[in-house]
């Protein structure tokens, strides 16, 4: 757990050494901050015709999009360049387990979006201080936990995707590939077919999140969902460690 | 220390090394010396834990690098051949890094230890990156030193270093080696000579040779080559020479200096001289030509291929 931890805070401390956490930082923060201004502006035009009070959770909806764009290119570097770079020689021959090397850097990408999550609390406190008497906190609480589990998701698929390749480029549009394919094109087909469109419907990483936590219920189907994609993406990068120390 | 039976490693149809048998005691610096694609490195890698071996097996520090990688990890030091650093972060910081994963206690000091060891503690708080080959070798060599690790594996580890900094290295080594095991690669004979108590010569994957690196010379060199130059033309110098008894494989060069051989033991270059002074010739040079690294392997692969 130390040594886990050891990597995850030099992975945290190493994002900040490159352009790339800013220009991420940027690209979600300024849209997010664009999107609220439009929710306050719309229902500022709408409370005069009686319309229902504004909310924050799209705004969290908005960030968990943004991630499926942008978390690739986070993770991208995580092992890939370690390998390219020789480092990963480093990380293989001190007393470091396969699991922690990559869980390490799963929790280091997972604090980089969690600080950028913080700053996004100020949407909901602002709107409380509008909004009388006050907003629903326990739909923002599962909103928030629902970002969380699909971010852990994505990350430890990206980083998991991060250990397959030794080119950067390589594992960004792998990753990216897999997270458009999951979260627009898998439940698709669903309308066309019985009994398996359920299957498909429950393989969306969309549908457990946006109909589902970030409106305020929490069930336990669609956390085991993005724990066991979690579980997964952290299987296939130690996995392609093992594999790389036998080639 | 290191106890290596019947090692072999594989990629894919390849045979890196085949059948390594050797080991190191407590307290011995033991020299790896090969050319290039040899095999040094695969060895290496197997007794860091890096990858596991095709076949055979290695105990390295009482654990085996298999089935208890982790332990042996923690009790070996390793500077890697391309010496591979995280460029983008500062020195300390690096090797702060390097000892929290090993759990060192009191680590800020202990980095100020070994920098002040390598000779880097001014260029503590600089970038990795900027630094030149050398300095990097050399912070790679802290952080194999870092946790006292009782095995320390180097590969190659005075390459790329001025002639100063590689007396510095190889005087540290020397220091660590006393208590220490240490394996160290080089293709450097003179290096092999210089720190290592015992030399394993390996070429193609198989230990050729292994001795301490006086026997190993004595071995080798069956016979002295010498080169002799005189003043003005020297055309009959090789019949001269030729008259003293017990020399061999006279040969003119296209300089005019001429080249002779003996066997080893008996000196032959006083009656050489003499005779070169008695023919009226002004002797310029009389110089033994010592055998190159290169030439004992040729020696080592082609007697190892006639005793087969």
């Amino acid at each position: 757990m130390r040594t886990i931890w050891t990597i995850a805070k030099r992975e945290y401390d190493n994002y900040f050494n490159s352009p790339l956490a800013y220009v991420i930082s940027f690209a979600i923060l300024l849209p997010l901050g664009i999107y609220f201004a439009l929710i306050l502006w719309v229902s500022a035009q709408q409370s005069f015709m009686g319309g229902g009070a504004p909310e924050s959770t799209p705004i969290n909806w908005l960030f968990v999009f943004l991630m499926i764009f942008l978390s690739p290119a986070l993770t991208m570097r995580a092992l890939s360049d370690e390998a390219r770079m020789g480092t990963l020689e480093l990380m293989l021959t001190a007393p470091v387990r396969d699991f922690e090397l990559v869980a390490g850097k799963w929790l280091g990408a997972m604090l980089f979006v969690l600080s950028l999550a913080l700053v996004t609390l100020v949407f909901p406190i602002i709107l409380n201080n509008f909004v009388t008497p006050g907003i629903d906190w326990q739909v923002i609480i599962s909103s928030y936990i629902g970002l969380i589990l699909v971010v852990s998701a994505l990350i430890a698929l990206g980083v998991g995707i991060s250990a397959i390749f030794t080119n950067q480029f390589a594992a960004f549009f792998a990753t990216l590939g897999l997270f458009f394919f999951l979260w627009f094109m898998i439940s698709l087909p669903a309308s066309y077919l019985q009994e398996s469109g359920a299957v498909l419907n429950y393989l969306s990483l969309s549908n457990h999140f946006s109909q589902s936590m970030n409106v305020g219920t929490i069930n336990l189907g669609d956390i085991a969902y993005y724990l066991s994609l979690t579980a997964l993406g952290l299987f296939v990068g130690t996995t392609a460690i093992e594999i790389r120390r036998w080639r | 220390m290191i106890k290596v039976s019947g090692l072999t490693k594989d990629y894919g149809a390849r045979r890196a090394i085949q059948n390594l048998n050797f080991d190191a005691q407590q307290g011995e610096i033991v020299g790896f010396l090969g050319p290039n694609g040899a095999g040094k490195t695969t060895t290496m890698r197997i007794l860091t834990g890096y990858m596991p071996p095709t076949d055979g097996e290695a105990i390295v520090a009482g654990y085996d690098v298999v089935e208890e990688s982790l332990e042996v990890r923690k009790r070996v030091g390793y500077l890697p051949e391309t010496v591979p650093l995280y460029t983008d972060m500062v020195v300390f910081d690096y090797l702060k890094f390097m000892g929290e994963l090993r759990h060192i206690p009191n680590v800020d000091d202990r980095v100020d230890e070994v920098l002040d060891m390598v000779g880097l503690i001014d260029r503590a708080n600089g970038y990795i990156g900027n630094l030149s080959k050398g300095m990097r070798q050399r912070v790679g060599l802290a952080q194999a030193l870092l946790h006292r690790p009782e095995v320390l594996i180097l590969d190659e580890p005075t390459i790329g270093l001025d002639p100063g900094q590689v007396v510095e290295v190889r005087e540290l080594i020397r220091e660590i080696g006393k208590e220490r095991t240490v394996l160290l690669s080089t293709h450097l004979l003179y290096e092999a000579q210089n720190i290592c108590d015992r030399v394993l010569i390996i070429n193609k994957g198989k230990i050729v040779a292994e001795d301490t690196t006086e026997n190993l010379q004595a071995r080798l060199i069956g016979a002295e080559r010498v080169v002799v130059r005189v003043r003005g033309e020297a055309d009959e110098l090789a019949d001269t020479i030729k008259q003293v008894k017990g020399v061999r494989e006279v040969e003119t060069k296209d300089d005019g200096a001429v080249e002779f051989e003996f066997a080893s033991g008996k000196d032959l270059r006083p009656e050489v001289a003499k005779q070169i002074i008695k023919s009226g010739y002004d002797l310029l040079e009389l110089r033994p030509l010592g055998m190159s690294l290169e030439e004992i392997f040729l020696e080592l692969t082609g007697s190892d291929s006639k005793k087969k």
